[in-house]
């Protein structure tokens, strides 16, 4: 910036807004690595206030920034670090969310988990002896698999998800299970439409349309009641014991937040992590794929009751209103306190609508509510049903729809 | 540039306490003629910072309350019906085309807060309390007129602002707002003021609270919140509870331990957090507080 001294020269002057619209355009592509919205409104401006003088005091530059690009609380919190990390080459954790960071090889992810079509792996098999994958067995089912056709489609409503061992199976049930969501929506939006019947009478909207008529009230208006659309929030678990229907899970979910006008996902092992802005993504792989930096430590135990305590902390408020139904997702092996997990429980029974739990276990032979996590969760929970087949994840519907 | 720490003498002049950040952010609206959205708990104190705008441009605050089921004729415009009949039955049997020029002019349109704000002379500050509230076609109606800052009624033409007024929105977190209605906005996020900060907008409120006594409160507010409540007491609750101490007669929290349990009702509104907050806590509390 030396240009101010040495006196008017268009060239020098040039050059130099040239070399600050670049380093502004780097700022940018860091802050949309970083999550941020930013357009090109918010660029202009931001040149707009570069030429205003604010460059002179990175302080005040920072805060004019700092309102400029943020859009939410998460931003506005993260801010300061990133500009001081690009402008004033302060060492912080800046691209700390920055998606397949060199770690991720190393992690359990939910990538790896079994879900999709999966490439044959290279190295991160090792961290993975956890996850009895069914995708083992991908090189050897090239061809034979087909064969079956159509038979084999219709009784895979009932497999067990974790039987599914051929990955075109997989494929087909994470289909299955998006395009159930896609009804569950559907069948949902219908009823609503059917319930629209006025029922009262609107003095001004009927005034103001027969005005024509001199004021004499010929045609009637009715005011109808508009039907909030139900609010669907999934809690998944995705800890060691679930890892064979989390990946199926997180498809059904992907379908849920991509068909339903309101709905949040979240994912739980040890910690929670909110998951519907990662999920937005429209291609599934690649929605799973921006997962993997939240699936630190998935495979691991379950805290759920401290998940549950986060949730209702900081995401309840916010997510939850009064036609919400909450989907928790887990087999309910609590790893920490069963008393702390039926106390949140209680207090999410009291601002939702209703709370459905789904546990793939309980179709298994022999099992029975015994856990102690799971035997302090049930007297809030509203439905407590099996989802280890399509089949069982059909039934919900009726009763979704009843809502 | 110099505009900005005008501004900032200015909300300080206007009784606002604001924080470092305000400033900036309302000179920002003036530069770039972004609205502001204003996030944090309920309680901290953003519709104050509209009505100190309002007191810092010296100029009108008009105010639309969102709320579900909130639309067009709530928010813009409607024609006075009432008044639109009795004129067709006065004029019964004249031209038909005079009486429909005349009853559907200037003169038989209710203004509401959203067609207001743009046909004063002076830009007042429109001041649109908790969006979040308000229905997603109602946020999607509103982006337009934000950006175009016309609106069209169908009887009567385009209506063009005159002015464009310095808007600010708030949000509770209720509804997540849409990205489009975020990134038009200039950004800020409200949180609880700090101890210093909230003892300063004590001594400025209350009548009568000492600067040792707004202290106390502050610091005592303070470590209130770090408890673990269903609801968190926000800035009008800490200056209710000064404004009893106050009226008490109280000097000294510590003096006075017993009314300062007693009186804790005004910052505990739900029963849970009242039980949490049993004397044995209060005094811990009231310890730590120097």
């Amino acid at each position: 910036m030396s240009c101010c001294g040495t006196g008017p020269d268009f060239h020098e002057a040039d050059e130099v807004s040239r070399l600050v619209s670049g380093k502004l355009a780097a700022f940018l592509r860091t802050l949309r690595d970083n999550g941020f919205a930013v357009g090109l409104a918010e660029g202009q401006d931001a040149t707009t206030l570069m030429t205003a003088g604010y460059v002179a005091k990175p302080n005040l530059l920072r805060s004019a920034f700092k309102h400029l690009f943020s859009a939410r609380k998460s931003d506005w919190e993260k801010f300061d670090g990133l500009f001081d990390a690009f402008w004033l080459g302060k060492r912080v954790r800046s691209r700390s969310t920055t998606i397949g960071s060199a770690k991720a090889a190393n992690n359990p992810s939910l990538k790896s988990l079994p879900n999709h079509r999966s490439e044959p792996r290279g190295g991160g098999d090792t961290a993975m002896d956890q996850i009895p994958s069914g995708d083992g067995a991908d090189n050897d089912r090239s061809g034979e698999g087909r064969m079956e056709g159509a038979s084999r489609t219709d009784n895979l409503a009932e497999i067990d998800f974790r039987k599914m061992a051929d990955p075109e199976q997989i494929e087909d049930a994470h289909t299955a299970a998006a395009r159930l969501a896609q009804t569950m929506r559907t069948r949902l939006t219908r009823r609503d439409l059917a319930r629209r019947r006025g029922y009262r009478l609107d003095l001004r909207r009927t005034i103001h349309s027969n005005i024509s008529h001199g004021g004499v009230p010929i045609t009637l208006v009715k005011r109808q009641r508009k039907e909030k659309p139900l609010r669907l929030v999934m809690l998944l678990d995705a800890s060691g014991s679930m890892s064979m229907y989390t990946g199926v899970f997180l498809r059904f979910i992907h379908g849920v937040l991509d068909e339903f006008r309101e709905a949040e996902a979240f994912l739980f092992h040890t910690r929670l992590a909110h998951i519907s802005d990662a999920m937005k993504e429209k291609d599934a792989a690649r929605a799973l794929d921006r997962l993997s930096i939240m699936a630190q430590g998935a495979g691991g135990g379950t805290k759920i009751g401290e998940s549950l305590q986060t949730f209702n902390r900081w995401h309840a408020a916010r997510v939850i209103h009064s036609r919400t139904v909450v989907m928790i997702v887990s087999d309910g092996y609590e790893t920490g306190d069963a008393a702390l997990l039926g106390r949140e429980m209680a207090a999410l029974g009291r601002r939702c609508r209703r709370i459905v739990w789904l546990n793939p276990m309980m179709a298994w032979e022999g099992y029975a509510p015994v856990a102690a996590g799971i035997k302090a969760a049930l007297p809030h929970v509203d439905l407590y049903a099996p989802a280890n087949t399509l089949k069982s994840l059909t039934a919900l519907e009726p009763y979704l729809a009843k809502l | 540039m110099g505009n900005r720490e005008e501004i900032a003498e200015r909300l300080a002049a206007s009784g606002y306490i604001a924080d470092g950040e305000l400033a900036t952010a309302v000179s920002l609206m003036q530069l770039l003629k972004r609205p502001l959205l204003l996030e944090g708990e309920a309680g901290v104190g953003k519709t104050e910072v509209a009505k100190a705008l309002a007191t810092v441009h010296a100029t009108e605050l008009i105010r639309l309350q969102c709320y579900e089921g909130l639309d067009q004729s709530a928010a813009l415009y409607e024609w006075n019906y009432q008044r639109q009949l009795l004129s067709i039955q006065a004029h019964r049997g004249g031209d038909a085309d005079a009486v429909e020029d005349q009853i559907f002019s200037e003169k038989y349109l209710l203004e509401r807060p959203l067609l207001a704000a743009i046909r004063r002379t002076k830009p007042p500050v429109l001041l649109i309390d908790e969006i979040d509230r308000a229905d997603d076609e109602f946020e999607a109606f509103l982006l337009e007129l934000l950006s175009d800052f016309q609106v069209s009624i169908p009887e009567l033409g385009t209506i063009t602002a005159t002015t464009i007024p310095h808007v600010v929105l708030t949000s509770n977190g209720t509804r997540e707002l849409s990205d489009a209605l975020r990134r038009r906005c200039l950004y800020h996020y409200v949180d609880y003021p700090d101890t210093d900060r909230e003892a300063r907008i004590i001594m400025a409120r209350i009548d009568g609270a000492s600067a040792s006594l707004s202290l106390q409160i502050a610091r005592m507010v303070e470590s209130i919140r770090k408890e673990e409540l269903r609801k968190v007491p926000g800035v009008a609750e800490t200056l209710d509870w000064a404004a009893a101490l106050v009226g008490l007669d109280i000097r000294d929290l510590h003096d006075a331990p017993e009314t300062v349990h007693e009186t804790l009702m005004c910052l505990l509104k739900t029963h849970e957090d009242k039980a949490r907050m049993s004397r044995e806590v209060t005094e811990r509390l009231l310890g730590k507080v120097a």
